[in-house]
């Protein structure tokens, strides 16, 4: 028995439509990618000026910020809060796994669109919703949340405790939105890979991208249904007057800890992978060669998602859970070092004896491993409860996490972006201002965060809005370490400059590029720049697996997936 | 049985529907919803033997019965699916409006049950146990209210032969709401 197919999906392919349905409403995924990824960029700029808020009100403490005013206390708890929260929920996730995933994964193996448009489009203006939300939080009596990105209780159980009332009400509505439409966007990732392959693409002739974008996906959905359910809990506590979280009525304020780190972990994960994912794929074309150990990347992948979900104690060293509790969680926490290692140890292996070009992807590619690895090997002395109870909540740890996330989110977003800009928008970008790019942001940014290691090992806490109060801190050592750290983070904004001039004149006046620019294998570049409604005219065979680059005996030194042989 | 497929769907990697996949994948996300609230009770509850004297004033009675309901309802979603498959769409449509029935009895004795509860004193911030109560009870009645609305439309559709194939997909997550159900009944009513 066969059902005709019904008529809207025949309309939704490859006919003209109207100005409202191909820019605004539509169910393409290149469009819907593209939405979320200017999104991503425009909150970006709002995270990006609460950075500066923060720098200059830790530099020089209680003089008016130019551009934003004096910054009290309360004031400072809320700009913090939200810069996390945006940074995390609003940049990351939208960029790396909303935005590229959407592009990636259908180009990536041969299918049309996402095997659910209309519920990719759904989920982009969920999200939409949920950002307007948040921004609104700004300016609501009261002001935003300024119970920190974590929102533990009681800080963000009663308006007491931090202040604020409506606002932490609007920041969980905010994110319990933005959940929501992740999980849909994740369900869709998810069963494309699965179902709508090309004909001849089995799972491991899948590039790593999306290998990485599933397995993403993957962790986002087991991690983020513990948090709802306490996010559920806590709107009760602010709402119907239950006690979940309050232990004068038997609640349990640890109980949210858990939850939150039990999603907050994988969650570190869920934007790196796809970070990892970018990488992989611009490496072997910019060192014309194989990546190295395919199938032990994806295989450590799951072994990193399987783990991630038993680490997220490591969070809570000092806060006063059961002391026996912290050495397995110690264990587990320098274990998932393994997996990632080999990762990384691949992407180096693949780099050898290749033939290197430096251009603008391959800088940040390679940019992001350099800083990552700093990131990675200062996360051991977190992990470890005796360094962690003297570093824990100090500069140090933002330092650690800021060296982690900044190349997962920015460097390797934007070797990303380089790197298929000529597939999303058919031009080339100015490998001039590229490299402008690449080099003011490589080296302010390790300006700004080296200097917080030795900032967090003076004793610096992490959530101070004035450090002078603190006699260790009224040093001119430490003033000095300030203002290097706000240089650095003035300097990393005017960086970013010449990505927004980039992108302006890339748009504008780039050389159109071709289908191919960068001799590269996989199926994305098998289709015009920019792709049209629908992908493929017809849809491709595959024949092999992503990466033969430089084969033995062939005149040209790749070889598309599809190509006959 | 062969399944419609959207236009832009020609190839299917895998034996399985690209809607069953997605349905399988929503569960999940589902399950670990519920299976963390019910995780984080049956740790609180460990902890308050006490709690067994309040579980007593819920009415078993009225829970015994709900539980018979839900699982008749999912009886008839699935002798739908069935009738579906032997191509016979309008009695598929009449079974989904049994276990639609089934959803709107089950639903008024839950208003019947909190009508009295709250009657007699036992609200939500009463004590913690309640607090479990009302929030796991009111958030399975929400899963409750939701699939009667996705049956809902697939009724309406299947009458006029349209998209059959999703009475399969409601009554995975019909089962789903009747699973969790399972879980909930013994762990809130009876444990006393």
């Amino acid at each position: 028995m066969t059902h005709p197919v019904p008529a809207s999906h025949d309309a939704s392919l490859a006919h003209a439509q109207s100005f409202w349905r191909t820019w605004v409403f539509s169910t393409d995924h290149k469009t819907i990618a593209k939405q979320y990824m200017f999104t991503g960029l425009a909150l970006a700029l709002v995270g990006g000026f609460l950075a500066y808020v923060i720098r200059m009100q830790l530099a020089s403490p209680g003089r008016p910020v130019p551009g934003y005013g004096a910054v009290g206390p309360g004031q400072y708890n809320a700009v913090v809060t939200l810069h996390g929260t945006i940074m995390i929920f609003w940049v990351a996730m939208p960029i790396l796994l909303a935005g590229l995933g959407n592009f990636l994964i259908p180009l990536m193996i041969g299918a049309r669109d996402m095997a659910f448009p209309r519920l990719n489009m759904l989920s982009y203006w969920i999200f939409f919703i949920s950002t307007v939300i948040l921004l609104v939080s700004f300016f609501v009596p009261g002001g935003a949340a300024a119970g920190g990105w974590t929102t533990y209780p009681p800080l963000s159980d009663r308006a007491i405790n931090s202040g604020v009332d409506l606002g932490v009400t609007l920041w969980i509505l905010a994110v319990a939105l933005e959940f929501a439409a992740f999980l849909m966007g994740g369900i869709n990732f998810i069963v494309t890979a699965i179902n709508n392959r090309a004909p001849g693409m089995r799972l491991f002739d899948m590039p790593l991208m999306v290998w990485m974008e599933v397995a993403a996906s993957i962790i986002f959905l087991f991690s983020v249904g513990p948090l709802i359910a306490g996010a559920v809990l806590l709107l009760l506590d602010r709402t119907a007057n239950t006690g979940f979280y309050d232990p004068a009525r038997g609640g349990d304020p640890l109980l949210f800890q858990h939850l939150f780190w039990f999603f907050g972990h994988p969650e570190v994960y869920v934007i790196l992978l796809p970070g990892f994912g970018a990488v992989a794929e611009i490496l072997p074309v910019f060192a014309r060669k194989p990546v190295f150990g395919y199938r032990m990347i994806v295989y450590s992948t799951i072994v990193t998602g399987v783990l991630s979900f038993i680490v997220w104690a490591h969070h809570q060293f000092v806060a006063g859970i059961d002391p026996r509790l912290a050495t397995p969680f110690s264990i587990t926490t320098i274990l998932i070092s393994v997996p990632i290692g080999i990762t990384l140890f691949a992407f180096i292996a693949t780099l050898w004896r290749g033939s290197i070009t430096l251009q603008t992807p391959m800088l940040f590619a390679l940019g992001m491993i350099a800083v990552f690895l700093l990131g990675g090997v200062t996360g051991i002395h977190n992990g470890v409860p005796a360094t962690d109870i003297y570093i824990h909540d100090t500069y140090f740890v933002v330092a650690h996490f800021h060296y982690a996330l900044i190349p997962s989110v920015f460097f390797a977003f934007f070797a990303a972006f380089y790197y298929w800009f000529p597939k999303m928008f058919g031009r080339r970008t100015n490998e001039w201002l590229g490299q402008l790019h690449f080099w003011g942001t490589f080296v302010f940014m390790n300006v700004t965060f080296f200097s917080m290691f030795l900032l967090g090992l003076m004793g610096h806490h992490r959530r101070i809005s004035n450090p002078h109060f603190f006699e260790a801190l009224r040093t001119p050592e430490a003033d000095r370490l300030q203002w290097i750290a706000t240089i650095g983070a003035l300097g990393l904004l005017a960086a970013q400059i010449a990505l927004i001039a980039n992108l302006i004149l890339s748009l504008t006046r780039g050389v159109r590029a071709e289908r191919n620019p960068w001799r590269a294998n996989t199926l994305e570049w098998t289709v015009e720049s920019p792709p049209p409604h629908g992908n493929f005219a017809t849809l491709p065979l595959v024949r092999r697996g992503p990466y033969e680059y430089s084969a033995p005996g062939r005149s040209e030194d790749y070889l598309p997936q599809d190509a006959p042989a | 049985m062969q399944y419609a497929r959207a236009a832009h769907i020609e190839h299917e990697s895998t034996e399985v529907p690209t809607g069953r996949l997605g349905m399988w994948w929503f569960l999940a996300s589902e399950i670990v919803i519920f299976g963390g609230l019910i995780t984080i009770y049956v740790l609180f509850r460990w902890r308050h033997p006490e709690w067994g004297a309040e579980s007593s004033h819920t009415i078993n009675a009225a829970g015994g019965f709900n539980t018979l309901v839900l699982l008749t309802s999912s009886l008839t979603v699935v002798l739908a699916h069935k009738a579906v498959s032997e191509g016979k769409l309008g009695e598929a449509a009449r079974l989904l409006g049994f276990t639609l029935l089934g959803g709107a009895v089950f639903l008024c004795v839950k208003v019947f049950e909190y009508t009295h509860e709250i009657r007699e004193g036992f609200l939500p911030a009463r004590s913690l146990f309640w607090s479990f109560y009302y929030t796991m009870t009111g958030l399975h009645a929400l899963h409750v209210l939701g699939g009667m609305v996705a049956i809902a439309c697939v009724l309406v559709a299947v009458r006029r032969g349209k998209i059959p194939h999703r009475v399969e997909y409601v009554g995975i997550y019909w089962h789903f709401v009747d699973v969790v159900w399972i879980f909930l009944f013994p762990l809130l009513y009876l444990t006393s």
